[in-house]
């Protein structure tokens, strides 16, 4: 049992690197380490800057863009940042103070938002539907002449639901106010193209995508009023003070380059194997988000009457990495704030599983995991005094 | 595999012991709520003459250290006196199972609460306790000794986190010495309430953070 392979289904928390991103990076570890900002000094700095360059423009192509409305990070915690504390510092004093997130944001969004809150901003947190969507008329009315900023994300990271990003995008345009995105999970599995839909800012990482760790990017559109926060140098349009990452880059634009509809897909396919046997298996048992506009590779299920992190500890033991919306798995005690955002209970919360497939996973994962979270889920609801009401 | 728990632990947690509920049992006694994430039943027979547990049993809907907790207490308890089994701290149970992560402790501490509970639900069903007192500031602080700091895994009181109590015509007023925005504001907040608003002469909770 300890030695069997781990089936790895958490794939929107972190993914195994793609060895061919691998390959491509290495010569910028051992050959080409020099940086860009070297570039008037010596051939090498030469090379960084085109291969850097070349990694830019082939991400910035991929969302419709010009490579000079792109920047690399850290990743998506410090795009989303860039982007909320950057507009709120550029027009705060300018326009006014008002953001307009989503409730059920990730938390870079969402901590960003509440950091600016302390600092005198004001921010409306949206609610959403039972399947996660925004209303687009409450959207229309939160506006103000005040407003600089809505962030809305392309999906949620928990229970995968995608908003109409297009719509969302048109009445800020309409109201002639700026539209960050979220799109850490369909980038680039779910095509967005800004030439066609109006958004300004959109935070992308290369994480979820058998890319590197520490390196996402932040799409700005042309003309857009962005402060600079994080002094240092002139690196990144100005914009980004900090030694360029270009392994990670090269890293990224590879792994984007590998992701391809086909399989999509396949994970798709992952995906709705264990929502529809889940459902139509094991009773008492509810989708979280939308059956049919959510994430590819996104199931994300509650089990009534029992307890996340014991869920997960159990599959674990048989071999199977899933994650939870439990209090008890979060840092914070507090259970997911996703699951509240769309009306769940506490015991929803905390009896919520997500299931995130990969490049490195198969169909007869998807069933091995049902098989045994059959299993798993009928010995934890013996122990559990809840539920028990039906049978006496 | 490597769990932040303890072979003991992880061993209860597979296969607890004493599952399941004692019909008609002579104490019962449920602690926590899904709310607080965290739920133990605990059923005890007790024999009348020796006043010894003869026979306890368990549920829980919970965390492994909940569930782990749970069976470890009806091993400890099972054949002692009532007394005694009263006597069973949170200590003795983490230090049976081999160690439990101090972020976990508020989850077990309930299977510790649940047997005392038990235990005090058969001696007010069967007329061995004194008369309800009125809630005092000191009745809550004691209360309080059960709301685990998660940063420490030790209780607010010992961790200096309470700053004040004030006990008024059934409201109880506690000021929790955290910024409102600290990681586990929220989490305390809720055990705070759910430890004392079950006291019988309070109505109202309000839990105040400093800034």
């Amino acid at each position: 049992m300890l030695d069997r392979r781990q089936v790895y289904l958490d794939n929107s928390a972190a993914t195994r690197l793609d060895e061919r991103v691998l390959e491509v990076m290495k010569p910028y570890f051992f050959d080409r380490y020099a940086v860009a900002t070297s570039e008037f000094a010596y051939t090498q700095g030469i090379e960084a800057r085109e291969s850097l360059d070349r990694a830019r423009k082939a991400l910035a192509v991929v969302l419709g863009a010009a490579p000079e409305e792109f920047i690399f990070t850290s990743g998506s915690t410090e795009s989303s940042n860039i982007a909320l504390k950057g507009v709120a510092l550029a027009l705060g004093n300018k326009k006014g103070k008002h953001l307009i997130v989503l409730k059920i944001e990730d938390f870079p969004v969402l901590h960003s938002a509440r950091a600016l809150e302390k600092q005198g901003y004001q921010v409306t947190y949206l609610d959403v539907d039972s399947d996660g969507f925004l209303d687009l008329d409450k959207l229309r009315e939160s506006i103000t002449s005040e407003t600089i900023l809505v962030s809305i994300q392309h999906a949620n990271q928990e229970i995968g639901t995608i908003q109409d990003i297009e719509n969302i995008g048109l009445i800020c345009h309409e109201k002639e106010v700026l539209f960050h995105s979220d799109a850490t999970h369909t980038f680039p599995r779910i095509p967005l193209d800004v030439k066609k839909i109006p958004v300004d800012l959109i935070t992308v990482s290369a994480h979820t995508i058998h890319g590197p760790k520490g390196v996402g990017g932040l799409y700005i559109r042309k003309g857009t009023m962005l402060a600079k926060w994080v002094d240092g140098g002139f690196q990144e349009f100005d914009l980004r003070a900090g030694m360029e990452n270009i392994p990670g880059a090269v890293g990224f634009a590879k792994a984007v380059e590998l992701v391809t509809p086909k399989e999509t897909k396949l994970l798709q396919a992952m995906r709705d194997r264990v929502i529809d046997r889940v459902l139509g298996e094991i009773p008492d048992t509810i989708l979280n988000g939308h059956r049919q506009k959510r994430l590819p590779q996104n199931a994300n299920i509650s089990f009534h009457f029992i307890e996340g992190e014991s869920i997960t500890l159990h599959l674990d033991i048989h071999g199977f990495a899933v994650s939870t919306g439990s209090a008890c798995f979060s840092r914070s005690l507090e259970g997911s704030h996703v699951i509240f955002g769309i009306g769940g209970d506490h015991e929803r919360a905390h009896g919520s599983i997500r299931f995130t497939f990969g490049r490195y996973n198969t169909i007869e994962d998807a069933d091995a995991v049902v098989n045994v979270l059959a299993e798993v889920v009928k010995e934890l609801r013996n122990i559990s005094p809840l539920g028990k009401e039906k049978e006496e | 595999m490597r769990f932040p728990y303890s072979e003991t632990v992880l061993e209860h947690f597979r296969h607890p012991r004493n599952v399941g509920k004692i019909e008609n049992a002579d104490g019962k006694a449920i602690e926590g709520s899904p709310a607080c994430g965290d739920m133990v039943s605990v059923y005890i027979n007790v024999d009348p003459d020796k006043k010894k547990i003869s026979d306890i049993k368990f549920e829980s809907y919970g965390c492994a250290s909940n569930i782990a907790t749970g069976s470890i207490i009806t091993e400890l308890a099972k054949g002692k006196t009532l007394d005694e089994a009263k006597k069973i701290t949170w200590k003795e149970a983490s230090e049976a199972l081999g160690g439990l992560p101090k972020i976990k402790a508020h989850c077990s501490v309930l299977a510790v609460e649940g047997l005392r509970s038990a235990i005090e639900n058969y001696e007010e069903r069967h007329g061995l306790v004194k008369e309800r007192k009125p809630t005092t500031v000191e009745t809550v602080r004691k209360r309080l000794r059960k709301v685990m700091n998660p940063l420490t895994g030790l209780d607010l009181v010992r961790t200096n986190l309470v700053r004040d109590i004030k006990v008024q015509n059934g409201t109880v007023r506690v000021v929790v010495d955290l910024p409102a925005d600290n990681q586990f504001a929220s989490a305390i907040k809720q055990e705070i309430m759910e430890k004392i608003e079950p006291l019988w002469d309070v109505k109202e909770v309000v839990v105040e953070f400093t800034d």
